[in-house]
């Protein structure tokens, strides 16, 4: 491993640092990331590397005589698509299709970019589901509308209060009030008939499933600290969420 | 139960949140089939056996056994097939009650309600644990077997 020269080290960890950033930056797992970072160093002839990544930062040791290197993780955000682009990176930086310095610059060109839906197609679909869930949870076809609206109304509150605040849990907990009041309000005035169900399908988008997911599978690979982290983080969601309905219906 | 109408709105309803997660666009489809497969799976056991912990265990080892397979087939992570499909399993109506049982002072109601949403949330955790070993085994005894035909025909 000697061979390899200094520059070509230094851009091989800015490449694995980026990759695991990006990652845990858009929501995968963590033993995915450190899978990921670990087979890329082997891919690099970097065998006895090792690396320890927790939502909030990773570290990166290549081997005993080299310095270790470490990102911090600020904001999380959803975005599935960013995870199988750098997967995808990396699966042919493994092959030995990409040479180091495409796969960097492909990694800078994702990091660079988000590929979110636009806001109003995640809006509709947030209505569309929570209109599905009125159904599926039993819920009449007269509240269709309702809970159409609402959820989607539900939704956008939350992400407008993210952007603005930037706390995640206050965002969810004004996002549940104003779903409970709108569907008290609808039902009170006459129009909807059971406002149990309408609340339950619009606050179905606000669900943490992606962090349940990934507290499950992190705790099973042996993460305990991010498993515990990301359960910790779906607990006080659900406990936002709960709150902000208990408020309402405690009038 | 109307099954095509159940089939069709979990469908859209996984669907709806592979958006939400913004998962790739071509996956979105096949994001739908997952959960459809999911709830349809948890609503059959559920209409058969009556029990809701032992229903929501089998549509999550459902799902997290098709999100393998689609994971091996796109060449992606699994996660991207299995959360919209998990999404419908949370025991969303039985949180709600327990909450609105505290909120009108029946304590008792309200711990019935939110032991039993316990349950469900460990029903849907073993369900993604036993799949996942369960693939495991499976890829692990596959590698074996085309090592040892890779073996035989260098002989």
């Amino acid at each position: 491993m000697a061979e390899i020269s200094e520059v070509r080290r230094e851009l091989a960890l800015d490449c694995f640092l980026l990759a695991g950033k990006v990652m845990m930056e858009s929501g995968a797992e963590t033993y995915r990331v450190e899978d990921t970072m670990i087979r890329m160093a082997v891919s690099q002839n970097m065998m006895d590397s090792h690396c320890f990544v927790t939502p909030a930062g990773i570290m990166f040791s290549p081997s005993n005589d080299l310095p270790t290197r470490f990102v911090r993780i600020h904001g999380r955000r959803t975005d599935l698509e960013r995870v199988a682009r750098v997967n995808a990176v990396s699966r042919r930086l493994v092959a030995g299709q990409l040479t180091l310095q495409q796969a960097y610059e492909e990694m800078t060109e994702i990091e660079k970019n988000h590929y979110l839906f636009p806001l109003w197609l995640q809006v509709l679909a947030a209505a569309v589901a929570s209109a599905c869930f009125l159904i599926l949870m039993g819920g009449g076809w007269a509240d269709i509308p309702f809970a159409f609206v609402i959820g989607g109304i539900g939704f956008y509150i939350v992400e407008m209060v993210l952007v603005k605040t930037r706390v995640k849990f206050f965002a969810e907990f004004i996002g549940a009030v104003a779903i409970g009041t709108l569907a008290v309000l609808v039902v009170n005035s006459g129009f909807g008939n059971d406002p149990d169900t309408i609340i339950i399908g619009s606050v179905m988008p606000l669900v943490p499933g992606l962090l349940i997911t990934n507290a499950v599978r992190d705790m099973m690979a042996g993460h305990f600290v991010s498993g515990l982290s990301m359960g910790a983080e779906a607990f006080l969601t659900a406990f936002a969420i709960g709150a902000g309905i208990a408020i309402v219906l405690s009038f | 139960m109307n099954w095509p109408l159940e089939a069709f709105l979990s469908f859209l309803a996984a669907g709806a949140f592979g958006i939400i997660f913004n998962i790739p666009r071509k996956t979105l489809i096949s994001c739908g089939l997952v959960g459809m497969s999911g709830w349809l799976f948890y609503r059959s056991y559920f209409l058969m056996f009556d029990d809701p912990i032992q229903a929501t265990f089998a549509g999550a080892f459902i799902v997290a056994i098709v999100a393998h397979i689609l994971a091996k087939i796109f060449k992606m992570p699994m996660i991207i097939f299995s959360v919209a499909g998990i999404i419908p399993l949370v025991p969303g109506s039985r949180a709600y009650n327990a909450m609105r049982n505290i909120v009108e002072n029946d304590y008792m109601e309200a711990v019935d309600f939110a032991v039993q949403a316990l349950m469900i949330s460990g029903a849907i955790a073993m369900g993604l644990v036993f799949a996942e070993v369960l693939m495991q085994l499976y890829f692990k005894y596959q590698a074996r077997r085309t090592q040892k035909k890779m073996g035989f025909t260098q002989e």
